[in-house]
């Protein structure tokens, strides 16, 4: 389980992205805000723990934990 | 890199959707197809239906064999096809508009059946689709396009109506609340026999602006303030439990269900 949080990083799909805030809202690390264009962005990669929790609230499928490419 | 969810069940053609922006019905549609993934069924066994309304469109997104039929009559459809093919899985998703206003006697008699279909009711207390017209879920003085001054009618609490009709599944959730959703949902759709999840959604277009909840992420907040799980909710002094709305599983019970019976039947009368 460790190793394979190891390999994973969050991923945005800035086009899906419909700038609601619910994600930047209730990342326990609040480690996302929002860009120039009012889509979600990562402030602070270093400090995000991989809960996952972004993904599960995202009603646009737009941002997830996947594998470093 | 796709999500991995939308990637291998949902018609990636047909994304991103065009629910609003914050709007709750999309948390719980992966929500369901989470549940699908974690027990591992054959996604060619799943028959997904819904009436109409904005919930209503969620089949049209996920790739299993889907139904898009007519306003409220989704539970008639879906009874016909668990009558036809018992093996398959079939799920419900419906608006509380869909359930419990036009199609409130489909709910209670596909419950009183004990009919083996799971039904999620994606509930954001208004007819979204139409417009913002108060259903049977929106809180008394709450308002709508038809209730300008205030709702007068009492809401229904869709979980307890299936209680009452004969579900021997029933629980209780929100969007907020997406890990205790995604267990709710799994035991749901593994039960046998009539199941119901009223998933509470958030629509900030329509209810939201109405009745000045602000933004979806203060809809979203009070929704994590507002309902506790029940079992915790016992534990709790009454002071901390007050103004609060109950979630978690409410019923979970073993009744003959509905085909197998019809089964039973036809199997004696060809004897
Ligand atoms: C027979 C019939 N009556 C009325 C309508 C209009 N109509 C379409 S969707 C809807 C209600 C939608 O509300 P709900 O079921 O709560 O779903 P939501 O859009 O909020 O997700 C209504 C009244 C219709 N399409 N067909
Ligand atoms: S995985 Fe968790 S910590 Fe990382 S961005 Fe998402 S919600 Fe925040
Ligand atoms: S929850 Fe999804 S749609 Fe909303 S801001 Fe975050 S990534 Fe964008
Ligand atoms: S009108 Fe309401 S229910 Fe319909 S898509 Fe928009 S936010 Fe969702």
């Amino acid at each position: 389980m460790a190793d394979s949080k190891e390999n994973l990083t969050i991923h945005i799909n800035e086009a899906w992205c419909k700038g609601c805030g619910i994600c930047i809202a209730f990342c326990p690390k609040k480690v996302l805000g929002f860009n120039e264009n009012g889509k979600v962005t990562m402030l602070d990669r270093e400090n995000c723990i991989k809960c996952g929790m972004c993904q599960m609230r995202c009603p646009d499928f737009a941002i997830f934990l996947g594998g470093k490419e | 890199m796709n999500h991995p969810l939308a990637e291998g069940f949902f018609r990636m053609e047909k994304l991103p959707h065009i629910w609003c922006p914050g709007c709750g019905h999309g948390i719980i549609m992966a929500s369901i197809a989470r549940a699908i993934d974690k027990l591992g069924l054959d996604k060619d066994k799943v028959c997904i239906v819904s009436g109409i309304g904005c919930s209503s469109r969620a089949p049209g997104y996920m790739d299993f064999n889907t139904l898009h039929t007519t306003h409220g009559r989704a539970l008639a459809f879906a009874t016909g096809v668990k009558l036809a093919n018992p093996e398959l899985e079939v799920i419900v998703i419906a608006g509380d508009g869909d359930l419990s206003a036009i199609g409130g006697n489909h709910l209670i008699h596909a419950a009183r059946r004990n009919i083996g279909l799971t039904t999620i009711c994606f509930n954001n207390n208004i007819y979204g689709m139409t417009g913002g017209q108060y259903s049977p879920t929106t809180p008394t003085s709450e308002k709508g396009t038809t209730a300008p001054y205030g709702n007068i009618d009492k809401p229904f609490d869709i979980t307890q109506l299936a209680i009452g009709a004969g579900a021997t599944y029933a629980a209780k959730t929100t969007a907020y609340h997406v890990p205790q959703m995604d267990k709710l949902m799994e035991a749901a759709i593994a039960h046998k026999g009539f199941s119901l999840v009223e998933a509470i959604s958030i629509c900030p277009t329509y209810y939201g602006r109405k009745n000045k909840k602000g933004s979806a992420v203060d809809m979203m907040n009070f929704l994590k303030d507002s309902f506790i799980d029940h079992k915790v909710a016992e534990k709790l002094p009454p002071e901390k439990k007050e103004g609060k709305f109950l979630i978690g599983e409410f019923l979970n019970k073993v009744e003959p269900e509905y085909t197998e019976q019809y089964d039973k039947i036809i199997a004696q009368l060809k004897k």
